[in-house]
């Protein structure tokens, strides 16, 4: 790509090179917000802008796909065509049908659709709870950073997949959200010491110190100030836990540990089609590709994020 | 170097233990053995449902401290208790875990020596083709699930196997049974069974690694001092691997230790997928069969694995890095 004459990207170039100060933006460069700069470096960006057009695709699908799919062929993830056991993809039934004629179409979207969700709300508690426990224990220190260290260490040491695994089993079907809730409550820990790490070297700083003495309180601080400025790290953060949930999910799932039929989710697809994965392709490979077509999009965007919202970030990729 | 060894053993053994215990707890707590006798035709006597639970040390109206402390008294003098069908754990216990360190340590070993090398190719050649093609290997396998790594694979060998018209990549069990070729003959039979679930366990293992071996060597490839070292006359090679390497290796000491919970997770869909009967298949059947003991027991192996290979990298870490042999 060649766009020397644009102003915009030469100062953005001049923030992204690593030696400040070296030829300093002419007097023609518009100086634009940190959100645009953002925004310009993720266009720049195009497998990260790949990855958030598929993630969007799959977002509508898993949402609006069961609708008009009910409009056009009638029917849905819980019916049943008496008329088809077994049958490969065919117009009637896009994706085909299992062992007692459920539509696979229907029942994907719908997994889809929950493991999305499920992803996302774990994405949101755990890094939330990252946040706020990292924040206080850093900026309060003393015996409140002591003992949410402890439990952090705590958790870090239980083994998570087996207690989610056992807590989980015990769950009715309409359980998915107190599983959201397990799966959340091991997720948090790494970042939250990261978090607890950054707090320490800002709350030094002059603007924390300006609020301090001014009179704002500790969670007005924390929330208005702390945190907002660690939101680049919570952004990439919260990316790399959808991915991470929504693999953990199915892989409790994948064991009848997590979410329950008659409901869907990716991982109890994946674990019916298993067993005839090569005598019926269908029911497998079609719940396994979203499952991974899903993470990759996932994955690459918070790649992509990090590029864009680090700017001393020099890694072309990278998982961390 | 010693002392800072001694220090982190201490503080394994506690966190095992402290790992053990809760599995315990929530377990006796969550998981219900009574319901294994429900249903039954003719019904069993309250009585002998009680006694029989209390005979194999998972009766819920014992109390659950000195349930544990049976438990654990046991554990230390090597009896694991037994199962909830009556039978002794120890019996299984060598099988058992032979089966699964055998699928781990292989696992674990080919997954990051290929993943440091793989990550310092992609480093030195970095924008180039090779690199390119490791990214998007890497990329694919951290985000693809075992379970799906494992079936594919399976998949391969099925077409594999249909090209050269016999069994060349074997993917049921850990042996073909009853096979009597003599010595040789069964270590080549265990081998040929080895490859296809040490591959799904170990593929997700390079493509972890490398992306972080690949950022560390990146980093240090920029550096001064490897700058200065090949001012100083070294080859670059010589640069790169003398000083280059050893430095970029000291984070991923710390990586190892984080990344065989993940990898112990994962064996437990490779081993039921690919019928292996190992700790991580018992796991999951004990929690469906409400084995209170066996899931303590696994966890125990667990957190002796997790822990054991971060000590591993802790010797590591002292190896790599002199400033933790000094302080």
């Amino acid at each position: 790509m060649s766009l020397p004459a644009d102003p915009l990207v030469v100062a953005d170039d001049v923030a992204l090179s690593d030696s400040p100060g070296q030829a300093p933006p002419g007097p023609d460069v518009v100086v634009r917000g940190r959100r645009q700069l953002v925004m310009r470096r993720l266009r720049r960006n195009k497998a990260a802008l790949a990855a958030l057009v598929v993630l969007v695709t799959l977002f509508v699908s898993a949402f609006l796909g069961p609708i008009i799919y009910e409009a056009i062929t009638g029917w849905t993830y819980a019916g049943q065509d008496f008329t088809s056991f077994l049958q490969p993809p065919s117009p009637d039934h896009w994706f085909g049908t299992t062992q007692i004629g459920g539509d696979v179409f229907a029942q994907t979207m719908r997994g889809l659709q929950k493991s999305l969700l499920i992803g996302l709300l774990v994405a949101v508690i755990s890094t939330g709870l990252a946040a706020v426990v990292g924040a206080f224990a850093g900026y309060l220190g003393g015996w409140v950073d002591k003992v949410l260290m402890w439990m952090v260490d705590l958790l870090l040491v239980i083994p998570s997949f087996l207690i989610v695994a056992i807590i989980s089993r015990n769950l009715r079907s309409g359980g998915w959200i107190a599983l959201v809730l397990l799966i959340a409550v091991f997720a948090w820990m790494i970042t939250a010491r990261i978090v607890r790490g950054m707090t320490l070297s800002l709350r030094e700083k002059e603007f924390v110190l300006a609020a301090r003495f001014s009179g704002v309180s500790t969670p007005g601080i924390i929330f208005r100030h702390l945190i907002p400025n660690m939101s680049s790290l919570l952004i990439i953060d919260a990316t790399i836990a959808v991915a991470t949930a929504i693999i953990a999910e199915s892989g409790l799932s994948y064991f009848g540990f997590g979410v329950k039929p008659p409901d869907q989710s990716l991982g109890t697809l994946i674990a019916a089609g298993t067993r005839s994965a090569f005598t019926f392709p269908w029911l497998f490979m079609f719940s396994g590709g979203l499952l991974v077509l899903t993470t990759l999009a996932v994955s690459v965007l918070g790649d992509g994020l990090r590029d864009a919202l680090d700017p001393s970030s020099k890694r072309a990729g990278g998982s961390r | 170097m010693g002392r800072f060894l001694l220090r982190r053993l201490a503080n394994y053994v506690v966190l095992v233990l402290v790992a053990t215990t809760l599995a315990y707890l929530v377990a006796s707590v969550a998981l219900n053995p009574r319901a294994r006798y429900d249903g039954r035709n003719p019904p069993v006597p309250p009585a002998v449902i009680d006694q029989q639970l209390t005979e194999y040390g998972v009766n819920d109206k014992d109390p659950l401290v000195g349930r544990y402390l049976d438990w654990i008294g046991g554990v230390v003098t090597g009896d694991f208790g037994k199962t909830v069908t009556g039978a002794d754990i120890n019996s299984q216990l060598g099988a058992r875990s032979l089966v699964s360190l055998r699928l781990l340590l292989l696992g674990s070993l080919i997954g990051s020596v290929l993943g440091v090398l793989v990550g310092v190719v992609s480093a030195v050649k970095q924008y180039k083709f090779t690199d390119r093609f490791f990214t998007g290997f890497s990329f694919f396998f951290i985000a693809t699930p075992v379970f799906f790594t494992a079936v594919l694979l399976k998949f391969g060998a099925l077409q594999v196997n249909d090209a050269a018209g016999t069994t060349l990549l074997y993917y049921t069990g850990y042996e073909t049974p009853g096979l009597d070729a003599g010595f040789w003959g069964t270590v080549k039979d265990q081998v040929a069974h080895l490859i296809l679930p040490t591959l799904s366990i170990a593929l997700g293992l390079i493509a972890f690694f490398s992306r972080y071996q690949r950022n560390a060597m990146l980093d240090v490839m920029g550096s001064d001092f490897l700058r200065t070292a090949q001012a100083k006359g070294l080859t670059r090679r010589r640069a790169l691997y003398k000083h280059g390497l050893r430095t970029a290796l000291i984070p991923m000491a710390t990586l190892l230790a984080y990344s065989f919970g993940t990898l112990a997770v994962g064996a437990t869909f490779t081993e039921k997928i690919f019928g292996w009967h190992g700790m991580g298949e018992w796991l999951v059947d004990s929690i469906t069969g409400n084995d209170i003991n066996v899931v303590a027991t696994v966890s125990l192996f667990t957190a002796v694995f997790i822990l054991f290979s971060g000590f591993l990298a802790d010797v590591l870490y002292a190896v790599l890095d002199p400033r933790v042999r000094v302080s």
